[in-house]
């Protein structure tokens, strides 16, 4: 495609002023966390010195380093469970024939349209009947089983052509051997979006976490940065932004990575 | 080797309407048989059937002397062409090739072995490195082909393999695989809607329409004696040209479309129905008229189209409301609305039943012998 150099200066105006918007607080929290106490209350955008004492007291004020590991291996536990389950269940619902299947399926995706917050109580009452406060089976077994991420592989099952099944079935392949060996690698595109959208929306959890942990053994940071903000009588904000910072980077880099990861795997699962 | 029999065979996907009704045939170890008809005739669906990916709602299909209605696609022992060839997209030929060996957990290097020996055999080497979206529509099919053939199993199915290819890789492969076959003694069931290659490279032809089969048998026997009016617009290109006609009992003759009138030879007299009849003639039997020609049914033809395809010329015109074609072999210069001295004989035409449709008349086996003939000085 060519644009004219008019076209395409404005063009590239209209995406900088639009990821400015986008990136502003994030900018800004960025900029607060270097800043001190009297310079945050001035309301200046930049930070006199650059000089990372928030940083410091943020990890001394917290163990941060726990929380993030914590934060990690539920994000990660939860993103290979949902991916296992989604994927054995879309599996089941597309190269199965049974039953009563659509309207299971049926079934299955009018969850989507109960809100999560009505099952918290009742999934409360499970954890707490199984005593699995303050672990991490507590924090993960709930996610695994995900509407949205069925729905999404069971729609790329569905464009793999039926003849490739049957060509497995000639030569001899089991159904679990078909599903491992030619399903998965096919559908490498959705399996990673439904990965990184896994993670990070289990990275961000709050709510869940805060009524399953009552002590520092397996609380992620996303509570952690919320203990920041209440424990003093006046907020230091300079350290909670540290926090938050410190926070952001692993989501950063995962979106990195997996960006290059859907790239590829865009490419690769073009099928036919 | 192993035989495939279909007894009573037929299907229904709606349990109501059978799309394929009342197939008995047994196709022998070690034949190439031909499936061939129109397309929506239910030639993919027998195919499927036989493989065990469609349920078989009546009849028996026996493989071996194993009654096989339940069995499973891998215990049929047979290996089979998709006609949308069904590669794995995320392997590479090489990967796609051995794919069922790599189930059958053959060693890796014996693997490798045979599949560089069919994929020379098939002129795929410089191909195996690549994934199926980076080949050609006629690379992916020869990928397709390599995958069966390397798998070596008594039975294979193909459903039109060679559909992508041009003229003379299709030709090429027509008789690769035929050698393929031989040589390996494979039990071959192939698909086509091209009667080139059912003319070519079947033991025996099947000729199925609308879900029935119309005929079985040899096909210079198909060529020279079709069952049935569809058969022999079906078989030969050219098709066989037809025409309604009765018989004039009075002079004996045959009165095609109220036009032609061929005079019936006495004793074939009682052979006819009086009631009334489809004959055909196959444009070749359609020849020029000579002035030492004494014999046949002389006719002044006006051609409506021409067509000169360097050994042969192809002409129509009208008979009655039937338009006719007539092929002569080398080049004719023949103008179009011209009219042109022809002759036919009784012995070339076939006769239909015109209510039943089934062959009264079978033409007169005109066939040519080489002859050793001794040079004498
Ligand atoms: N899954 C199905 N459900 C219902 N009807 C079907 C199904 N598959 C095929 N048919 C019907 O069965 C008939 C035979 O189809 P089939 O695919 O065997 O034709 P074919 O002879 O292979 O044609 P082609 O030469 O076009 O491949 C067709 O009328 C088709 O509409
Ligand atoms: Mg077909």
């Amino acid at each position: 495609m060519k644009t004219s150099l008019p076209a395409k200066i404005w063009l590239y105006f209209l995406l900088i002023v639009t990821s400015l918007c986008v990136f502003f607080p994030v900018l800004y929290a960025f900029m607060i966390s270097f800043m001190t106490g009297p310079e945050i209350i001035q309301g200046r955008f930049f930070p006199q010195t650059f000089n990372l004492e928030n940083y410091t007291k943020v990890f001394d004020r917290l163990p941060l380093l726990n929380y993030l590991l914590n934060s990690f291996i539920v994000s990660i536990s939860v993103m290979l469970g949902q991916l296992v389950v989604c994927s054995l269940a879309a599996y089941a619902f597309v190269f199965f024939k049974f039953k009563g299947r659509d309207f299971i399926f049926f079934l299955f995706i009018s969850t989507m349209m109960i809100p999560w917050e009505a099952t918290m109580i009742p999934n409360v009452f499970t954890i707490r009947k199984l005593d699995w406060f303050n672990t991490y089976q507590g924090l993960t077994l709930p996610f695994f089983a995900l509407a949205f991420g069925t729905f999404l592989l069971r729609q790329h099952f569905l464009t793999i052509p039926k003849e490739l099944h049957e060509a497995s079935q000639i030569a001899g392949l089991s159904r679990f051997k078909f599903f491992w060996k030619v399903v998965l690698p096919i559908s490498k595109t959705s399996l990673v979006t439904l990965g990184a959208y896994g993670f990070l929306t289990t990275w961000n959890m709050y709510l869940w976490p805060l009524l399953i942990t009552t002590n520092q053994s397996v609380r992620t940071v996303q509570i952690g940065l919320k203990q920041l903000q209440s424990q003093e009588i006046a907020t230091e904000w300079g350290v909670v932004m540290a926090g938050v910072i410190v926070v952001i980077i692993p989501t950063l880099l995962l979106l990195f990575i997996g960006q290059k990861q859907l790239q590829k795997g865009l490419s690769q699962g073009a099928l036919k | 080797m192993k035989k495939v029999e279909l007894i009573n065979v037929s299907k229904s996907y709606d349990k109501q309407v059978d799309v394929i009704s009342n197939i008995n045939v047994t196709i022998e170890p070690g034949e190439f048989f031909v499936l061939v008809g129109p397309s929506g005739c239910g030639k993919s669906t027998m195919l499927r059937m036989i493989a065990g990916l469609e349920e078989i709602t009546g009849g028996t299909l026996k493989i071996g002397e194993q009654i096989a209605n339940n069995l499973s696609p891998d215990k049929r022992d047979l290996s089979m062409v998709f006609q949308n060839y069904a590669l794995y997209p995320h392997l590479t030929v090489q990967q796609n090739i051995t794919f069922g060996l790599d189930v059958k957990r053959m060693k890796k290097d014996e693997q490798k072995r045979k599949a560089a020996e069919v994929a020379s055999m098939l002129g795929l080497t410089d191909y195996l490195a690549r994934k199926p979206r980076e080949l050609s529509g006629g690379q992916r099919q020869r990928v397709a082909l390599a995958r069966a053939i390397v798998s070596e199993t008594p039975i294979c199915l193909m459903d039109e393999p060679l559909s992508n290819l041009d003229a003379k890789l299709r030709a090429h492969m027509r008789s690769e695989i035929r050698r393929i076959q031989r040589t390996l003694g494979i039990t071959m069931i192939y698909v086509t809607h091209d009667q080139v290659e059912a003319m070519t490279m079947g033991d025996r032809i099947m000729i199925l329409h609308e879900g029935k089969i119309q005929q079985i048998g040899k096909p210079i026997d198909i060529y020279n004696h079709p069952a049935n009016p569809f058969v022999a617009t079906f078989i030969g290109s050219p098709p066989m040209n037809l025409a309604k006609a009765v018989l004039d009992e009075t002079t004996e003759e045959l009165v095609v479309e109220n036009e032609l009138r061929i005079p019936v030879p006495g004793m074939e007299r009682s052979k006819l129905p009086s009631h009334g009849m489809t004959v055909g003639i196959r444009p070749e039997s359609i020849l020029p008229l000579t002035p030492e020609q004494t014999g046949g049914v002389k006719l002044e033809v006006t051609t409506t189209n021409v067509e000169v395809l360097g050994n042969e010329t192809i002409f129509s015109f009208h008979v009655g409301t039937e338009e006719w074609m007539a092929k002569w072999s080398g080049q004719w210069h023949i103008g179009i609305g011209e009219q042109l001295p022809v002759w036919l004989e009784f012995d070339s035409l076939s006769i239909f039943d015109g209510e039943e449709g089934h062959l009264i008349k079978k033409t007169v086996d005109q066939s040519h012998h080489v002859v050793q003939q001794e040079v004498v000085e």
